[in-house]
This record gives C-alpha cells, sequence and structure tokens, in this order.
C-alpha cells in the first residue's frame, strides 16, 4: 500500500516569494523507510513543514496524497489526529507548560479527533513511563518545561517519545540528527527503529549518511533545487558520503 | 488659608466630593475635599498619572451610595464565594459586616472602625479619594512572635450602583508571621466604585504574604493603594492579580528600611475588552543589603489598555541592594495596548538593579508545534496563554494556592478567549 504519494509539488514561501519545492515527486510504501538527503538550501525543511503544513508555506502546484486522501487543505491538528508526524529540526521550547501536560493535550486532542475516548490519567502515566523508560527519559524530565533547557540530545529524545506515544502511520523526521553526539544518535536511531512496521511509513531527511548507518533506510533520494533529482537503495547514500553530491546535481543539469 | 477652586468639575469630582459632605465635616476629610476642588483629580500633565488620566478617564462616580442593609449584607455574604478557607473580615459598601462569629485567631487583636486617613498631596488621587470617603477599615496588629496559620481575608464588595471606600491598617510584630487576602468582587453591570487604601507594616523579622484578588465587575472602577514597611530581616511576598474591573489603578508602594530584608511581588493582570488596568509600584530601598524581586505577566484582548510603572530607588546608604523588575505582556488583539514605564533611581554604588519589559504576541514557532501534534488553534493558543501568566505562580509552594490562583486565571481566559 501507498502510505505517501507527493505529485509535482511546488512549494513558495509567502515571506520570500520564491518558490522552494519545485515539481517534486516521491512515493513511500507502508513499512518503508526513505531517506532523503540533500545539501543545504535544496529545500530539505521546506518539504517537511509543507507536509506538516505550516502557515507560510503555500502550495502552488501538486498534490500530497496520504493513504490516497489529499491533506493539502488539512490544518496541522488535522494531518496530525490523521497519522502525519513532524520530528523537528529544532523542537520549540516553551515555558511554562510541562512536558507531562503538553503529551496528555496532544494524546487526547488527536483521540477526541478521532472520535477515541481520551486517556484517564491512570492509563496515559503508564503509556508514558513505558515509552520513556526505553528512551532513557526520566519523570522527573517530563516534568520539566517543554523542551526548555533540554540538552540537544534531550530534545531529539523527546520528539522521538511523542512519536512513539502518539503512534503515527507517517513519520517525516527532519534532520533528527543535527546536534546529537554520537551516543544520543544511538538512543534516538534505536527509538526509531523500534517503531518500525509493516503499517509505518518514514520519510526521513538528513545531510549526512551516518544516521543511516543506523536507520537503515529502504530507499534514497537526492533533494536538489526542490526537485528529487535520483533516487536509489541504500548505496546511493555511501555513495554521497564518499562522492558528495557534485557529480549527481552534474547529471541531473 | 483661601484655595483657589478648580472651574468645571467633573461629575465624578462632584460626586466624590458630595457623598464626603454627607460623611461629616471632621477636619482631615474637610481639608482632602479642599484639595481636591483646588486641584481636581490628576490629568496626563502629572508624570505619576501620564498613562492613566484620571480626571478624564474616570468617567462616572455613584451618586446615590447606598449602605446595605443587614439583611442585604448577610445575603451577599452568605452568596460570597470562598476563596480559601480563611478568617474573614467583610466590608460591603464600605462597611464592615457582622458575620458569624469567629474566634479571633491566637496573637490577633482587630479593631474595625474609622482610621486616620492621609495623603501625601493632591497628586497622590487614591489616598486623597480613600481620606474623603472612607468611613471603616480594620486595625489588626499581631503580636511578636505569634504565627497565624490561617489566612486573615479582608472582603471587599459593592451592592448597587455604590461607592465603597475603606481604610485598613495592619502591623505585624517582631518574628510575627501571617498571611492575608485582599479582595475586591462586584458584578458586571453594577455601575460601582472601589477604593482602599491599607497601611501595612512588618517589625524585625516578621514575615508575611499578601494577596490581592480583584475580580470586580466591567463597570466597576477601582483605586487601590497598599502602602508598606519592611524592617530588619523582615519577608514579604505580595501576589497580585487583577481580572476585571473598567478603570483600575492598583498602587503598592514599599519603603524597605529594615537590612537584610526580603522583598519579592509577583502578579497577573488580565486585561479583557474595555479594561484599563494601571499597577504602580515604588520601592525604596533604604538599607543596605535588601532584595527586592518583582514580576507581572500581562494578558490584554480586545481593546483592553494596561499600564505598569515600576520605580525603584536606592538610598545612597542601602549597599549591596539587589532589586530585580520585569514586566511581560502578551497582546492577544491588534487593539490591545501596554505601555510600561521602569524608573531607576540609584544613589548607592555598589548594588544590583535589573529591569526588563517586553511585549509580545503568541509566537508562530510555538503555535505550530502544538498543531503539529494535534492541539487545535484555540486549544494551542489557551495552552500557551495560560503558561505564560502562570509562570508567575509557579513559586508559589502551597499546592491550594497556587491551584486556586490558576483556576481563577483558566476561568478568565475560557471567558475572555
Amino acid at each position: 500500500m501507498t502510505m505517501l504519494e507527493i505529485k509535482n509539488l511546488h512549494v513558495r514561501i509567502e515571506e520570500e516569494g520564491t518558490e522552494i519545492i519545485n515539481g517534486l515527486n516521491l512515493s513511500v510504501k507502508a513499512g518503508e523507510v526513505a531517506a532523503i538527503m540533500g545539501p543545504n538550501g535544496s529545500g530539505k525543511s521546506t518539504l517537511s513543514y509543507a507536509l506538516a503544513g505550516r502557515d507560510g508555506y503555500e502550495v502552488t502546484e501538486g498534490e500530497v496524497l496520504f493513504k490516497g486522501e489529499n491533506i493539502l487543505e488539512m490544518e496541522p491538528e488535522e494531518r496530525a489526529a490523521s497519522g502525519v508526524f513532524l520530528a523537528f529540526q529544532y523542537p520549540v521550547e516553551i515555558p511554562g507548560v510541562a512536558t507531562i501536560n503538553f503529551l496528555k493535550a496532544a494524546m487526547n486532542s488527536q483521540r477526541k479527533a478521532r472520535g477515541e475516548a481520551e486517556f484517564t490519567t491512570p492509563e496515559f502515566i503508564r503509556t508514558v513511563k513505558e515509552a520513556a523508560g526505553s528512551l532513557n527519559i526520566s519523570m522527573e524530565m517530563l516534568k520539566r518545561p517543554l523542551n526548555v533547557g533540554f540538552s540537544g540530545g534531550e530534545k531529539k529524545r523527546a520528539e522521538i517519545l511523542q512519536m512513539a506515544l502518539l503512534q503515527p502511520q507517517l513519520c517525516v523526521m527532519d534532520e533528527t540528527d543535527s546536534g546529537l553526539d554520537i551516543d544520543a544518535l544511538k538512543i534516538v536511531a534505536d527509538g526509531v527503529n523500534a517503531l518500525r512496521s509493516p503499517d509505518r511509513a518514514f520519510v526521513v531527511i538528513t545531510h549526512y549518511q551516518r544516521l543511516l548507518q543506523h536507520i537503515v533506510p529502504d530507499s534514497v533520494h537526492v533533494l536538489y533545487d526542490g526537485k528529487i533529482i535520483r533516487s536509489g537503495d541504500k548505496d546511493l547514500a555511501l555513495h554521497l558520503e564518499e562522492f558528495g553530491y557534485a557529480d549527481i546535481i552534474a547529471d541531473a543539469a | 488659608m483661601m484655595l483657589k477652586k478648580i472651574e468645571n468639575m467633573t461629575q465624578a469630582e462632584d460626586a466624590m466630593l458630595a457623598a464626603s459632605t454627607t460623611l461629616g465635616s471632621d477636619k482631615e476629610r474637610a481639608a482632602a475635599a479642599d484639595t481636591l476642588r483646588a486641584h481636581g483629580l490628576p490629568t496626563r500633565r502629572i508624570e505619576a498619572w501620564h498613562y492613566t488620566d484620571l480626571r478624564n478617564q474616570l468617567k462616572a462616580f455613584p451618586e446615590n451610595t447606598q449602605s446595605a442593609s443587614k439583611k442585604q449584607a448577610e445575603e451577599w455574604l452568605a452568596k460570597c464565594s470562598e476563596f480559601l478557607p480563611a478568617f474573614r473580615l467583610a466590608f460591603l459598601n464600605g462597611a464592615y459586616v457582622e458575620g458569624p462569629a469567629e474566634v479571633l485567631p491566637a496573637g490577633l487583636t482587630l479593631q474595625t472602625g474609622m482610621s486616620n486617613g492621609g495623603y501625601r498631596d493632591a497628586t497622590d488621587a487614591v489616598a486623597l479619594i480613600n481620606t474623603m470617603l472612607a468611613a471603616d477599615g480594620v486595625n489588626i496588629s499581631i503580636d511578636a512572635d505569634a504565627a497565624i496559620s490561617e489566612p486573615v481575608e479582608l472582603l471587599h464588595g459593592v451592592i448597587g450602583d455604590s461607592a465603597s471606600a475603606c481604610r485598613h491598617s495592619i502591623a505585624l510584630g517582631a518574628g510575627a508571621s501571617a498571611n492575608f487576602i485582599e479582595r475586591h468582587i462586584s458584578e458586571n453591570g453594577q455601575s460601582a466604585f472601589s477604593n482602599t487604601v491599607t497601611e501595612l507594616s512588618l517589625e524585625k523579622g516578621a514575615n508575611a504574604r499578601w494577596i490581592i484578588v480583584q475580580e470586580e465587575g466591567e463597570q466597576t472602577n477601582h483605586l487601590g493603594q497598599l502602602n508598606v514597611t519592611l524592617g530588619q530581616d523582615a519577608q514579604l511576598e505580595i501576589l497580585v492579580m487583577n481580572a476585571g474591573g473598567q478603570l483600575v489603578r492598583r498602587e503598592i508602594n514599599v519603603v524597605v528600611n529594615g537590612s537584610n530584608s526580603d522583598l519579592s511581588i509577583r502578579g497577573v493582570n488580565l486585561i479583557g475588552d474595555g479594561s484599563h488596568i494601571d499597577v504602580t509600584t515604588s520601592l525604596f530601598h533604604e538599607a543596605p543589603d535588601t532584595i527586592s524581586n518583582e514580576i507581572f505577566r500581562n494578558v490584554a484582548t480586545g481593546n483592553g489598555k494596561g499600564v505598569f510603572q515600576g520605580e525603584i530607588r536606592v538610598a545612597k546608604d542601602a549597599q549591596k541592594t539587589d532589586a530585580r523588575m520585569a514586566c511581560n505582556t502578551l497582546l492577544l488583539s491588534d487593539e490591545a495596548e501596554y505601555s510600561a514605564k521602569p524608573e531607576l533611581e540609584i544613589f548607592a554604588d555598589d548594588v544590583q538593579c535589573a529591569h526588563g519589559a517586553t511585549v509580545t504576541d503568541i509566537l508562530d514557532d510555538h503555535l505550530f508545534y502544538l498543531r503539529a501534534r494535534g492541539l487545535s488553534e484555540r486549544d494551542a493558543r489557551a495552552l500557551l496563554v495560560k503558561a505564560f501568566v502562570e509562570e508567575v505562580f509557579d513559586e508559589v509552594e502551597e499546592d491550594d494556592l497556587r491551584d486556586n490562583l490558576n483556576a481563577r486565571i483558566e476561568n478568565w481566559l475560557d471567558n475572555h478567549g
């Protein structure tokens, strides 16, 4: 089953007026981990924001089908409730909102939107404790305000925890490896790998190959100038690591 | 001496003078009335009133204040909600209401009735009006080393289109400790006026918390003043919540005149459409080695307007003063306004003083993050606003007090979201 189908997508950043995604096509099947690699400025973050529905990222042409349904008219919260999850490159710090309260609000908002019963507090705490334990996240940390004062590793672990709790079907990971040391990278990758399943797809956006040593992709796509210019298997990532983007970009030109 | 007179008094000034006359002609009251006749209420030309033009913004003053009957007072008192379990002293339309007989906490003595008025000069309008109009109040003294565990609540209410003015005086002896709740309530639709002046003194080593909760109706004008003197080693925490009223001026004046004292002021101003809430504080550090920490968080919606004036004066002898002041505002609409004026006068050379004021909107980054996790835009905004204001009370240790204040904030936000 195709989980995500992006057809001829064009995205403009309203504030700058420039088109960043420029006729992008991509198909990701359920169970697949698709890596998107690209040099700086190729449109990686724009793609992730457009998928999540951020204001200011205007789709001027094309379609994004998630489980066969066009999601472009949906609000960010509707996309989230239907199963789209964006792991942020820079998770924002929100003072005054305890992480644990935020998690509960997020989980129950999504359950409510899907017409499911909201979690009771004991159910919720049990679920969180289980998921947090395997990511090395203490309940103490979850009492702190969301991401405030978290180290780079803690922030990314908190993102993965949210992913584990919200159980999305499409996980878009925007440069999850940025700002991580090797130990933190390993914990994050283990968390992601534990969530791999036949009915879930991942779009892993990254600059470097090193994340893909830990999260081994089924497909690798090179994003350049707002388009996918080359697709291949995991060996493509190794090629990029060794030779850089120059020859592939030259071939595409 | 003949005082000059203002030519055209406003309705509010005329009505205040008339109300003052009906209360009697004792010397102090009459002198205050003469001062008002001579100068009028302060306008924006007076620096302390630059952002709150009292003369022009105080559009109405009740002309027919009724004193509540015993039955009305009993009914009113019976339906007043509890803030926290407390030893309650209630004042309705400016008069003490005899409550159910309660045993006085040990170490506390009190006397209700009129105490001396007083005001600095014509620009000290809150106290001037109070001197003209107050006819009741309470004097409380707390014995040295007495620890009063039950909070003492001063509940002020108005029924009908009436005015209320009270003057209180509270003194904590050396080493005493006590908590106070100063509450102000009225209903929407009442064209009411409420005014209190409270003198609070803490002797050496005394420890107190003073909570001001103002939840008056949308057509109630409120002028309140708290004057504090803080002795050596004394600790005072002032918590302020303004969540109502039309034209509101809340003044807090603290003279820190004992060394090693510690003052904290934390407040929330929730400013709805049609509301103008002014918090004006002045802290005079007169003794060495003292700490003051002041933070206000404000939310303004509709065409709500807010003002914060924070004066800190550090005297030449007040070395090692550590004074911090912050005022942060969230504007939730394009018509809302906030003005913040910090004013630091430092005459000592070895001090730390910091002040900061911010006025912001909800950040798009925050909003998107929460929505991307499934919260609706409305829920996400509500969560962010709540977090912004509730942070002020994070450090309140007692869960019941903190939860109570936060519940009031949530209730206000639900009604004004």
